[in-house]
């Protein structure tokens, strides 16, 4: 029986409305499936250009439906179609690399900057954990050991002589394994980055604290080394990767501050929306702090081995925080978006 | 988001009630859509855990392989052979690292937006708010999974390893685990931290074929479109019985065809009106009654009147 005849054969009013339209139901159904099994290069110009207005069709035919038919059958069908069919139109639309593109041209940067305000508090909270760090072990140099876990403090304790302090920092160019140490740094700081961006989930405060935490580590270490004259050198060890690594804590930990004030203070929205808003901002400032840190690693895993001498090391680790400072406040800032 | 619109007829009742939301398109449009179950949820995680573990292993045996092509290349002796060893640690620890992250979204920014796992149990990513789900929020989303699930797993395990796991720490690490893990089971989208912070949700996919025509029969006895000229005459009073509920009921019998079923509900249409149950013509009268009825319900919807079922009052 053909389309006219079962047209004109149709008892029923919403019998008729369907079979008028059912060639675009089962067209767009079509499409749909191919582009849900990733085959959406196969799918001619035609269908591509078809699918909004077919996608906008079956909805007015649901709208329709649903106000005109009792066929529960054809109702359940349209309804599940219209979801695929939104999901497609309404897709993310964007590959990994098309995404990474449009993220370092600009995307990036601009999210650094949104988030200007928490990386303030984040920047205020790792000196003060530094300060606290040295100021505790120089008051009572038993707060070391407690500060700095055990695996760390072999060679850098509380009265260790200068040759052996000196000899932690310079002459290891031989060390074999540089590339696979790079990668294991990479890979152990990304962790950490990654969890004090996410524990700001909880308001924020665990991800002060593990920076607190980390930087009075480090403040301890300073006052180590501070003892015996070689703090210039130990900042110059510090800063080849240092002044890479620290940025990208200090991101993370600015991102985990973001969420949790958001979600703490959501001003106006609801908690939810503040929450969603807040995250996905800070999902691009995360990701850039991967990218960050697998420079830290390489830069911690060659260049500090290979570049022996304070001066080298400061004009390495000066030269990296300058190109970052630079990309985060001048980058993408011509294509500013309507809604910022 | 289904509060002020809960009474429309069209609103779906699934098998759980609770799980049930109405999503609106950009276009105004509102769509019934199903939260997954915590249970498709967690055997999806499952499943995407086994294959991330599998293609681990496929990677640490690839390397293997490689190695042991090297002794070979160099004769047994490793030593000389330190820069290719290198550059195959580093790569099995990237591509390890990159399973790990990596995996989740490149599925989940693809057009099904469902990882392996979720394909399998037929779940899928969403914008909460019904727009477009964005590179962003899926990023967010997978960057918090790190904390509610690995991290702490690496803690436990390693804190166990090296044993400088204290009770205290063991059973915080342990408390961790379960608030992050249990944390869906407390909200009534079943959201889990991730989700919260990227504003997405887990989603049922639907998949439904476009059945036929309920009933043809109907309308080939009958050519001028009338529903009432057929071998069988209804009068008023024999539709008034029935509402959409019977309807569908019967609209169910009549697609899943079959002839006990058929025959049960005719005898009790038949009995319900006060016919003579005849036989052996079962289908061509349920499809005869069916297509009456709903002209006769599809009329008055035309004028806003539903009935929803058969207790419920006439308009």
């Amino acid at each position: 029986m053909s389309t006219e005849q079962a047209l004109s054969a149709a008892v029923l009013r919403s019998d008729r409305f369907r079979l008028e339209r059912e060639a675009d139901w089962i067209r767009l159904e079509d499409i749909v499936t191919k582009m849900e099994k990733g085959k959406s290069r196969k799918l001619s110009d035609d269908d591509v250009l078809a699918l909004p207005t077919l996608y906008r069709t079956l909805l007015s035919s649901l709208s329709i439906a649903r106000e005109n038919s009792l066929d529960a059958g054809l109702i359940d069908y349209l309804e599940g179609l219209a979801l695929r069919s939104y999901f497609l139109v309404y897709g993310t639309q964007t590959s990994l690399g098309r995404w990474l593109g449009s993220f370092f041209s600009g995307g990036w940067s601009r999210a650094v900057r949104a988030i200007q305000l928490d990386i303030w508090i984040a920047l205020f909270v790792m000196i003060a954990g530094a300060g606290v760090g040295y100021i505790l072990v120089a008051g009572d140099s038993d707060w070391f050991y407690a500060l700095v876990p055990g695996s760390y403090s072999e060679v850098r304790v509380p009265g260790a002589t200068e040759e052996a302090l000196r000899g932690t920092l310079f002459g290891s160019q031989n060390e074999g394994g540089l590339g696979m140490f790079a990668a294991f740094l990479f890979s152990n700081n990304a962790q950490v980055a990654i969890l004090a961006f996410a524990l700001g989930f909880a308001f924020a405060i665990p991800s002060i604290l593990l920076l607190i935490h980390n930087m009075a580590l480090l403040g301890a270490m300073l006052w180590v080394f501070a003892q015996r004259g070689l703090t210039v050198d130990f900042i110059g060890w510090l800063s080849i990767h240092g002044t890479t690594e620290l940025f990208a804590i200090l991101l993370a930990g600015a991102a985990g501050i973001h969420v949790g004030r958001s979600i703490a203070f959501p001003g106006t929205r609801s908690h939810l929306k503040a929450a969603s808003d807040a995250g996905k901002r800070a999902a691009l400032v995360m990701t850039g702090v991967i990218v960050m840190l697998i420079c830290a690693g390489l830069l911690e895993g060659f260049a500090r081995q290979l570049i022996d001498n304070t001066a080298g090391r400061f004009a390495v680790g000066g030269a990296m925080l300058l190109l970052w400072l630079l990309y985060f406040i001048g980058f993408g800032r011509e294509r500013r978006r309507p809604e910022t | 988001m289904s509060g002020s619109t809960a009474a429309e007829p069209w609103i779906r009742r699934s098998a759980n009630p609770k799980l049930d939301r109405v999503m609106v398109t950009p276009e105004g449009v509102s769509l019934n859509v199903t939260v997954a179950a915590a249970g498709a949820r967690a055997g999806a995680l499952a499943l995407d855990i086994v294959i991330i573990l599998g293609l681990i292993f496929l990677v640490t045996i690839a390397g293997l392989m490689l190695l042991w092509g090297l002794g070979v290349a160099f004769d047994g002796n490793l030593e000389n052979a330190s820069g290719p060893l290198q550059l195959l640690a580093v790569l099995w620890i990237i591509s390890v690292f990159l399973f790990r992250n990596a995996y989740f979204l490149y599925f989940e920014l693809g057009d099904r937006a469902a990882t392996w796992g979720k394909r399998a149990v037929g779940i899928r990513v969403a914008a909460r708010d019904g727009g477009r789900l964005t590179a962003e929020a899926v990023i967010a989303r997978n960057i918090v999974r790190d904390v509610e699930l690995f991290l702490p797993l690496v803690f436990l395990t390693s804190g166990e390893a090296s044993g400088s796991m204290t009770d205290l720490t063991a059973w915080a690490g342990f408390l961790w685990v379960l608030m992050f893990l249990l944390f869906p089971l407390f909200n009534r989208d079943r959201l889990r931290g991730g989700d919260v912070i990227a504003g997405t949700w887990v989603i049922q996919n639907v998949k439904r074929n476009l059945g036929d025509i309920v009933a043809p029969s109907a309308a080939n006895l009958s050519g001028d479109g009338t529903a009432t000229v057929t071998r069988y005459q209804f009068s008023d009073d024999d539709l008034s019985v029935y509402g959409e509920y019977e309807l569908q009921t019967l609209e169910n019998v009549l697609r899943s065809d079959q002839n006990e079923a058929l025959q049960k509900v005719a005898e009790s249409i038949c009995q319900k009106i006060g016919w003579e149950p005849g036989s052996g013509d079962e289908r061509v009268f349920l499809e005869a009654y069916y297509t009456a009825l709903r002209a006769r319900l599809e009329r008055s919807m035309k004028f806003g009147k539903r009935r929803k079922d058969k207790f419920s009052p006439h308009e």
